[in-house]
């Protein structure tokens, strides 16, 4: 059946929005192009007004006429799910990057769109199910090796309702659109699959049978975060910080030193030199998991803070669409978000341009429910054939003016499971990771134990208070046990909170190694020490911290560890006392 | 010969609303009143009715008066006899020479495709301990100049162009003071640098729409140099200019403000100007520093907030120096591991001692009793404002980080400072004596 081009024409431009005059039908969010010349240019249809619609056009509008005409696709905005994806780079839209720097060199060109997946490559295709089987969406029909992992080729997550496999190819290469297997549904109507399927990026995938609860903690690698404020495989964090407070540096260690399988990076509407550096760095970066490139886990999705708005906001969406493919293979997946608030601001820029009411700071009244659902795309999920799968999102906020209270942030806090809250004093003084450990939390657990975690905590917040106190009393008004429970919480902050991301041992520590570091934090933190006055105790915790820090950055259980060790222990031995002897100057 | 349209059907702010048909977004159009030709722009297409923002500004239109449409953007002539040129914000000659038509380029140009930028790798030396050591300047970075009304940000601005190792400079100026304009410009003259550089001038005294297009001139001009293999420094001054006007029109076209009367699309807009900074592999390069001035000194205020979070970094000029707590180079990781291996150590441990040395202050000026160890940091800190912190010093990176290590030396013992032990035994002045 040939349908006829549905067709529209513009009458009127305001910045990234064009207002449309159509004579037929038009579907709500279907992709559509305005023609420009020579080019087309993709649009999405976001408000339907009688015979009038709204389209967000995804590239500059510059030079777009009243009468200019107006193409209908038909299709929602989607992204192609397919063997090839990994490794890849990508703008908002899906379109590969690196070749559309090789056709069009230095600059981005208006209206150029690229298929994401190589269509002449071939695939080891091996199958998994016999002719006769009965399958549903999200059934694996056969597998493809795609750098470390098998992907499955899946019976199209949009097939509803039971299939019959009435034809599958035998093992051999093959290109991505060849036709691998052929399925009859209920009716008896046959329906071709190939290893290739699009999905519309604002639906969440829901082929798997339950929803698990998030309970296995996952190991970062950073310290702060893995002992203090925890994630969940298959939870939500958010990372609101300032300028400068380091979220991005943050959100670059996790993508490379989490434990997951793949790690899906969304840029979404920042610097374009921050992903230059994964782009540059990754593909020579060992993953010490495979010893395989990290380039070869990683998907990037990117569209910087100069490339078009409205590309900027189907970004996130594209990125958690990918996720939630590799969900589906039992694979556990990482999302990170930079920023979500550049996302909002997308909303926010074309919500204005609507003439929408606005919400509070002109956001739009769905701000919070967007959000919402957008983290809610996370989670650990059981597959049909009792395959577990993850998607952990981690979404940067940048809060404008560093205020927590601003809508994004109060948006945000209310759906994640963990906050890490960046400090703008804590950047200041060049104590980085710069989470502030008292004001974040989480809802999940860590691989320490609670009550060793606990302790750590309540000498941050003593040696806090005490620092407070000191503000007005002066050190002269403390006690010498006061001021080295003090210093015992700065120590804990210097040589295990903060951790060195420009050294190559400090800057990702093992799960084992942190609970071996902490179990000697702990008997520190426990320990009474004798000190004649508060100088000496200060001079002591200052040269601790200096040996303390070297060790950090020695190979875990090296020669050199074990010797530094050692050092520590012994230091503290000397000056340990019965608590009898421990009294002040 | 182009239609002339003479029903304009609205006057409101800077922005007329003219009745015509096939209009382009954002195409250029010419106004003749009876005070004179002043070019306008497109901003808004609503079936028949087009608007335009009026670059002189509307006063004195009359709803007779003639439009006639160019049929292209805005454009700029890009030529080597650009250089040592003065132009205003409409793009015409603002010295006597004659006005330039040659190679006419777009302005606003597309964005450049991430995979192809590389990692800024060059440091950009500017003799000031303060940036070469503590944030370094890199070459394709964008920074800002955090500043308020009455520090020496020109001057500055003026000394790191002097200093900086570059091809050609492009100053921008958006509602400049026209003393400050002087300055600037007899400044490049009298140092000779005139002739390898291009001036875009606004100044406060011209129309407010003006000022709109001075950023887009600047960079586009940049681009071709930087295309041609030239290492492009754009100096901006002053940003809040920028978008305090495009709020201004924003506001006039009836846009709903997000925060404190500024348009929604801000940060883009600030984006799309200083992601133009940029380093074009195998050719040359663009680095941006551009001033914005903080209104009530507010980093909180929307201009500088956004500012931040599009910039690599922001430098804060506040009492005559560069404040060390805030400025931050984002990209001088990419550097400072190559200049000398104690650098990153000076750099971090020297800035974590002068906060205790401030917060020493603090407790001091609320009269409290002064320990051992802060009397060695009220020593250091008093140092490190006049041996490093002040603008006047003017040494170059080797000499600012051997400095450092005699400034601890003096006053610290070295297991003090926790700085890593080999580093320590390699940097530590033979001959300090610890007091």
């Amino acid at each position: 059946m040939i349908k006829e081009m549905r067709r529209g024409q513009v009458v009127g431009v305001n910045g990234n929005m064009v207002t449309i005059e159509f004579h037929d039908t038009v579907i709500q969010n279907e992709v559509a192009y305005v023609l420009v010349g020579q080019e087309r240019l993709k649009s999405e249809v976001i408000r339907v007004r009688g015979k009038r619609a709204e389209l967000q056009v995804f590239e500059d509008t510059v030079g777009i006429r009243i009468g200019d005409a107006v193409e209908f696709s038909g299709e929602l905005l989607s992204v192609e799910l397919g063997p090839g994806l990994l490794g890849q780079i990508v703008d908002g839209l899906q379109n590969p990057l690196p070749q559309l720097a090789e056709q069009y060199g230095f600059f981005l060109k208006r209206g150029a769109y690229l298929k994401a997946l190589d269509e002449r490559q071939l695939w080891e295709f091996t199958p998994a199910v016999k002719v006769g089987a009965k399958v549903k969406a999200g059934d694996k029909l056969g597998t493809v090796p795609e750098k470390i992992f098998q992907h499955w080729i899946m019976v199209p997550f949009a097939f509803q309702g039971e299939f019959e496999v009435t034809a599958i190819v035998s093992k051999g290469q093959y290109p991505i659109g060849t036709p691998v297997a052929k399925l009859k549904d209920v009716i008896g109507k046959e329906h071709q699959v190939t290893m290739v399927q699009t999905w519309p990026v604002k639906m969440a995938i829901k082929a798997y049978t339950q929803r698990l609860r998030p309970a296995v903690p996952l190991v970062t690698k950073i310290r702060i975060i893995d002992t203090l404020v925890p994630v969940a495989v298959g939870g939500t964090f958010c990372t609101p910080g300032p300028f400068g407070a380091g979220k991005t540096v943050l959100q670059h260690l996790l993508s490379r030193h989490a434990q997951v399988d793949i790690v899906i990076v969304v840029a979404c509407g920042e610097r374009a030199g921050e992903v230059v550096e994964i782009l540059k760095e990754f593909p020579h970066l060992v993953d010490p998991r495979t010893g395989r490139s990290l380039m070869e886990r990683t998907i990037i999705i990117c569209n910087t803070s100069s490339m078009p708005v409205a590309a900027r906001e189907s970004s996130v969406y594209t990125g958690v669409t990918l996720a939630e493919y590799y969900r589906q293979m039992g694979l556990n997946v990482l999302l990170l978000a930079d920023s979500t608030s550049r996302w909002a601001q997308a909303m926010r820029e074309m919500s204005g341009r609507l003439e929408e009411i606005p919400g509070e700071e002109a956001f739009p009244a769905y701000l919070e429910s967007r959000i919402a659902s957008f983290y809610e795309r996370a989670g650990v999920v059981k597959l049909r054939d009792g395959t577990i799968g993850s998607i952990t999102i981690g979404g940067a906020v940048s809060p404008a003016g560093g205020n927590f209270e601003e809508p994004v942030t109060q948006a945000t806090l209310k759906v994640v499971g963990a906050f890490h809250g960046l400090s703008r004093d804590r950047a200041n003084a060049r104590k980085y990771p710069a989470v502030d450990p008292l004001e974040s939390w989480s809802k999940y657990k860590s691989f320490i134990d609670e009550a060793k975690v606990h302790k750590g905590v309540s000498i941050l917040r003593r040696s806090h208070g005490i620092n407070q106190m000191m503000k007005v009393v002066g050190e002269e008004g403390m006690s010498t046990d006061e001021f080295v429970d003090y210093l015992k919480g700065e120590f804990f902050d210097a040589v295990y909170l903060q951790q060195n991301a420009f050294d190559k041992t400090d800057e990702a520590t093992s799960a084992e190694r942190q609970r071996h570091v902490y179990s000697l934090i702990e008997d520190i933190i426990d320990q009474k020490f004798k000190f004649a006055n508060k100088d000496e105790s200060r001079k002591f915790f200052q040269q601790l911290r200096q040996v303390f820090v070297t060790w950090n950055s020695t190979t875990f259980q090296s020669v050199e560890f074990l010797h530094k060790e050692q050092d520590i222990r012994q230091r503290i031995a000397d000056l340990s006392a019965s608590p009898s002897l421990a009294i002040g100057s | 010969m182009h239609k002339v349209y003479s029903q304009i059907l609205q006057i409101a702010g800077d922005v007329i609303t003219v009745e015509a048909a096939d209009v382009a977004y954002l195409e250029l159009a010419e106004i003749r009143t009876s005070h004179g030709v002043s070019l306008a722009q497109v901003i808004r297409l609503d079936g028949n009715k087009v608007s335009l923002q009026v670059m002189a500004g509307s006063r004195g239109i009359s709803t007779n008066d003639k439009v006639r449409f160019l049929r292209k953007p805005m454009q700029i002539s890009c030529s080597q006899d650009l250089l040592g040129r003065v132009f205003n914000g409409s793009g015409q000659p603002r010295d006597y020479g004659p006005p330039l038509v040659d190679n006419l380029i777009d302005i606003g140009g597309p964005s450049v495709n991430p995979a192809k930028r590389i990692i800024p790798k060059n440091m950009i030396r500017t003799g000031i301990p303060m940036i070469d050591v503590f944030n370094s300047l890199v070459e394709s970075q964008k920074l800002p100049i955090f500043s308020v009304a009455g520090e020496p940000y020109n001057e500055l601005l003026a000394r790191i162009a002097m200093q900086a190792e570059v091809d050609v400079i492009i100053l921008g100026g958006m509602g400049l003071k026209y003393d400050d304009y002087i300055l600037l410009r007899d400044t490049l003259e009298e140092r000779g640098a005139l002739s390898r550089s291009v001036l875009f001038i606004h100044t406060a005294s011209d129309p407010t729409v003006e000022c709109l297009l001075v950023p887009d001139m600047c960079l586009a001009v940049a681009e071709q140099f930087a295309l041609k293999g030239k290492r492009v420094l754009v100096l901006l001054t002053d940003m809040t200019n920028f978008a305090d006007a495009l709020k201004e029109v924003a506001i006039t076209m009836e846009q709903i403000p997000s925060n404190r009367g500024y348009p929604g699309d801000l940060y883009s807009q600030l984006a799309a100007r200083y992601e133009k900074a940029v380093n074009f592999e195998g050719t040359g390069s663009i680095t941006i520093l551009a001033v914005t001035t903080m209104p009530g000194d507010d980093v909180t205020h929307p201009i500088p907030d956004n500012t931040g979070y599009i910039t690599e970094g922001q430098f804060y000029l506040r009492e005559g120096h560069i404040e060390p707590f805030g400025s931050l180079s984002r990209l001088k990781q990419q550097v400072n591991d190559k200049t000398r291996p104690d650098h990153r150590a000076i750099m971090d441990r020297m800035i974590q001692l002068f906060a205790d040395y401030r917060e020493t202050l603090e407790k001091r000026s609320m009269g409290f009793q002064m320990s051992a160890w802060d009397e060695k940091l009220l020593r250091y800190g008093k140092r490190f404002e006049e041996e490093l912190m002040d603008l006047s010093v003017n040494i170059p990176l080797e000499q600012a980080l051997d400095r450092g290590w005699k400034i601890l030396a003096d006053i610290f013992e070295a297991a003090e400072i926790g700085i890593k032990d080999s580093l320590i035994k390699e940097y530590w002045p033979k001959e300090a004596v610890a007091q």
